[in-house]
Parts: C-alpha cells; structure tokens; sequence
C-alpha cells in the first residue's frame, strides 16, 4: 500500500478516525472481541455530556444487545476506533460487555443442534 | 429483564479461510445479509516481518476491509461469519479472528491448492475445528474430495465436499457441514 487510500472512499471521512478517539488506539479495557455483545446500560438521569456524538449513537443503537462487529458496521468507523469509543464507555459503567458464548462457557450440544436446524430451514 | 442463563443471548462465530479470489465474499454473500465492516488495525510490533512497510515507515495504521455477514437462527441466536483476509499481511488478524470461533470453512480452489495451505496449517495448530469445501469453478476439472484430502494431507476425520458457493442450497450444505463436524468435536471432547 503507497498512500493511505481513506480519503477515496465516498470522499471518505473528514476526521482522521483515531482522531474521534483523542489519537488514542487502544481502549482501557482492550478486550472487545468482534462477538462480544454490547448492551447499553440502563442508568436513569445518566450524564452523556462528556460524551462525543459517536459514543452517543452506540448507547442509542445498543439498547438491545448487539455485537462489536455490528455496532462498527453500524456507524461506519473501523473497530479499532469503535473498541477506544466502548472502553470510555465502559470505564463509564453506560454499557455491559458479554464475551462470546465460545470462550465461557463452550456452545451446549443443544444449541448447536438448533443452530443446524436452522441452518437447513434457511 | 432477568434472563435465564440458558435464554441469554448466544452469539457464534464462524470464519471463512482461503486464499485471495477463492470466492470467500461470495459464500458470505450466499448465505447471509453481508455487510461492511473495515478495521484500522495500527501497525505495531506485531507486523514486523509480516508488514513490509519499505518506504512507508511513517504509516501507522492500515486498512482492512473484511467480510462480514449475519444470520440470525432465531432471536438471540445468531451465526456472525467472517470472512478472513487473504494476505499474507494481514496475519497478525487471524488471532482476534479465530479467538473463539465454532469453527473454519477452508474454501479451497483445485487449481491452485496450495493457496490454502497457510489456512489450515493455522486451523490445524490452533485446534479450531475446521472443513475444507472445494469451490467448483466453471472450467475447472473435477477432483473427487478423497483426491483433495490426500493432496492437502488431512486428518482423516476432516470433512471435505465439493461446493458451489454461488447457490444459496450448496453454501448451506457447507456450513452445516461444518458445525456438525464442530458438534461432534465438541463432543469427543466432552467425553475424554
């Protein structure tokens, strides 16, 4: 790759994407796996003042628990930013992380089966 | 909303491996509503000797675009399915991608078999469970799969099929394929 290639795309973004994360690349937590499920905590009279528009649509979008993966699909920011813009959330206590249902605990037989059904019914 | 711990929402994670052109994003594309998802992985000491970054030393991140596609089996269920980066560059992936999967499809082209090699030595170290499927491509002579198990040197118990991944029906046969085959590892491993 010669020149960054990020300003072809639809014009691409205007603001460096790290730049939404204050230059920062890793998050504090730094364990947002791509299948990790994102809730949006339910805090009454939260403060979002501190937070950035970004960070605002995630708690918007994540009201019902989604994937890291779909959230950076969601609002169009490479994952690297978006795990910077969950870890702040998350040091804020605004979001609840469940890692993947593969590292704890293992799949059961049961689902597995009903993701076979599944499949096959597609 | 108190949920039972069975009834809590179950996300898998199932990768697509191959070598670059082998029809990865058509596969994806077959089975699933494909959606796009880039990451701006920074360089760092892990792409020494992965990224040759000759001339470019002040670039600090990179782009990758990935494939990425779910299907939802029921609500709270879904099957995300990834689509890995074929080049040789973007190694330093693999781990976060492979971290947790169910399991891999190798998709494996006869005319150029060895593309796959990379693929399922990683699979096979890692111990992620993993079948090859061979796109049929038009033109492309037939192999029967036993031919391609003893050309790649599989483990016997490593399903391999022949597949078209253009047609939604044959995609599906694959991933079937392979979370039966991910089920009944699970399994023998429950039983030792």
């Amino acid at each position: 790759m010669t020149e960054p290639q990020w300003l072809d795309e639809e014009a691409g973004p205007i603001v460096r994407p790290y730049a939404l994360t204050g230059g920062r690349t890793r998050s504090s937590g730094d364990d947002f796996d791509l299948i990790s499920l994102v809730t949006a905590a339910d805090v009454p009279g939260k403060d979002e003042s501190a937070l950035g528009p970004e960070q605002r649509h995630i708690l918007a979008i994540a009201r019902e628990p989604m994937s890291v993966a779909d959230i950076a699909s969601e609002i169009d920011l490479p994952l690297g930013v978006v795990r910077v813009l969950l870890g702040d959330l998350h040091d804020h206590e605004l979001i609840s992380v469940r890692p993947p249902a593969q590292v704890a605990p293992l799949p059961s037989e049961r689902i597995l089966k009903e993701v076979i059904n599944g499949l096959r019914a597609l | 909303m108190a949920y039972a711990p069975s009834e809590e929402p179950v996300a898998l994670k199932i990768l697509v491996a191959g070598g670059f052109g082998v029809g990865k994003t058509t596969l994806v594309g077959a089975i699933s509503e494909i959606r796009p998802l880039r990451t701006e992985e920074v360089l760092s000491d892990r792409g020494v000797g992965v990224d040759d970054v000759d001339g470019v030393e002040g670039k600090t991140t990179t782009t990758v675009a990935m494939d990425f596609g779910r299907i939802t089996i029921r609500e709270g269920l879904v099957v995300y399915l990834f689509g890995t980066p074929g080049q040789e560059r973007f190694w330093f992936m693999w781990d976060e991608l492979s971290y947790g999967a169910l399991g891999a499809v190798v998709l494996a082209d006869t005319r150029r078999l060895t593309d796959c090699f990379p693929s399922i030595d990683y699979f096979e170290q890692r111990g992620t469970p993993f079948i090859v499927a061979v796109n049929c491509f038009d033109g492309a002579d037939q192999h029967e799969p036993d031919d391609v198990r003893v050309a790649l040197d599989l483990d016997p118990d490593v399903p391999v099929l022949l597949c078209d991944v253009r047609r939604r029906a044959s995609a599906k046969v694959v991933l079937v394929t392979l979370v039966e085959h991910a089920l009944k590892t699970l399994t023998a491993a429950q039983r030792k």
